[in-house]
């Protein structure tokens, strides 16, 4: 059987991305491998490490819970969405950055996503809200401790720049 | 990691929809938000030929609130819910159960009607609809036909739904006069299904005593067991419960399992304690606030 592929059009980081794709073809795989955006990375695959997590319309979302052909009349944002126009993090990134909120990596795009989704949302939680907010990603070396900070830093830095959450970043303020 | 092969089909009214789960029959699923859905496709363990998305039926994306009813349409997230600040007041319960439905991110994309055509005894929301005495709109090219929750769940993640169906609403009614609710689960870790879980109400008469009183547990028996403890509670200070009768009853109206997480006299006595920690806390909200927080 030859399988059906379908012609979809994926508004990526503000901009239109098409691929001929399989229905079956996952939102996270359409990003890393049609069109290249390796900066979500794929865990679990079944929604419970959150390491895929994207945002969908401004909030977040499971990239692998999702087919690509699904996302056609949405605007997709990922981490690399979140560059600012000289290559400057974004002020989440440069959070994790200064508290250490991160050893190897492999989970830290799609916490930074999920705290933008967060803020976006809350710009100024409560330690429970922020344990609650990144309840639902997993990180295998940090313990947490850090993240939970990083998390308040970057409420504090977009609050005092009055940046958004979502948008792409200017870590300098 | 990757999901068999599928035909896949994006209806632009629930009148088309309908034609094609008509068309397909078993050999279809609908896919609403995916978060259980596409788990399973993804391991395999689910290998429909057709996915039928409902996505873009906007007139299903609706919260209706009456005195009587909250109505939730078949493709309302679980986020939209829990941040509809009317349907919340209206009917607490519904808050004090979503909070417990895996994580904020999950619930962005999971639907309440998905959750509950998914009849997962472990899940939160077919709970609620039962210790509501709830109702889901059902329609087919066939017709339409409401079906109330203990006729809708049969079996684990199994309902009595034609494939042909589609569930288009779920209706919690707003129980009448002065009441309170709440909600208590224990999970291994954060979000996971629980190992058990419940969902209270307690009505109170005007005499401000204990005049009725309902459960629903999750993950103690293939659907959501509804329990009365009318009886053992009925006539109590809603503030005082002497809950040890009641503990009993539900321990004894339960049939938990043991799995990896619970040997099943764990799930008995867990559901004991939960189920007195949630009595305690709707009739005191009963007696408060009238059934609110």
């Amino acid at each position: 059987m030859t399988e059906e592929l379908l012609d979809i059009t994926v508004e990526v980081n503000g901009r239109p991305r098409s691929a001929r794709v399989p229905a079956r073809r996952l939102l996270s795989d359409f990003l890393r491998h049609d069109i290249g955006l390796t900066g979500t990375h794929v865990g679990c695959e079944h929604g419970v490490c959150g390491c895929c997590t994207v945002l969908l319309d401004g909030k977040p979302a499971r990239s692998c819970l999702m087919f690509a052909v699904m996302a056609q009349d949405h605007a997709v944002t990922t981490v690399e969405g979140l560059e600012g126009d000289d290559g400057e993090l974004h002020p989440v990134q440069q959070a994790f950055h200064e508290c250490h909120g991160l050893q190897c990596g492999f989970c830290t795009p799609g916490f930074v996503m999920s705290v933008c989704g967060l803020l976006a949302e809350n710009p100024d939680p409560t330690e429970e809200e922020v344990l609650e907010g990144i309840s639902g990603n997993l990180c295998r070396c940090t313990g947490y401790q850090n993240i939970r900070k990083s998390v308040h830093r970057a409420a504090e830095a977009l609050r005092e720049t009055g940046q958004s959450a979502t948008g792409p970043g200017r870590a300098g303020g | 990691m990757k999901p068999p092969p599928f035909r896949y089909v994006a209806p632009d009214t629930t009148d088309d929809a309908l034609a094609a789960l008509a068309d397909a029959g078993d050999e279809a699923k609908v896919v609403a938000g995916g978060q259980s859905l596409i788990p399973l496709l993804n391991m395999r363990l689910a290998a429909p030929s057709v996915l039928i998305d409902i996505n873009q039926l906007t007139d299903l994306d609706r919260i209706e609130v009456s005195e009587a009813r909250v109505t939730v349409g078949a493709t309302v997230r679980q986020a939209s819910l829990e941040h509809d600040e009317e349907a919340i007041r209206r009917l607490p319960l519904l808050g004090q159960a979503l909070r417990h439905v895996a994580h904020p991110v999950i619930r962005n994309r999971g639907t309440v009607v998905g959750s509950i055509a998914h009849a997962d005894p472990a899940a939160e929301l077919p709970a609620v609809l039962a210790v509501l005495g709830g109702t889901v709109e059902v329609r087919s090219t066939a017709g339409e036909r409401t079906l109330a929750a203990e006729d809708l769940f049969v079996g684990p993640l199994e309902s009595s739904l034609d494939p042909t169906e589609l569930i288009t609403a779920a209706s919690f009614p707003v129980p009448e006069g002065r009441w309170g609710s709440a909600f208590e689960e224990l999970a291994r870790r954060h979000g996971d299904y629980a190992m058990s879980g419940v969902a209270t109400v307690v009505h109170v008469n005007g005499d401000g005593l204990v005049a009725s009183a309902q459960a629903a547990f999750t993950g103690v028996g293939p659907v959501p067991v509804v329990v009365d403890l009318s009886g053992p509670l009925a006539g109590q200070d809603p503030t005082r419960l002497d809950t040890a009768e009641a503990v009993a009853a539900a321990r004894g109206a339960i049939d938990p399992q043991p799995d990896i997480h619970a040997s099943a006299e764990y799930r008995r006595h867990l559901s004991g304690v939960l189920v007195d920690r949630a009595l305690r806390a709707a009739g005191e909200r009963a007696w408060h606030q009238g059934g609110g927080e």
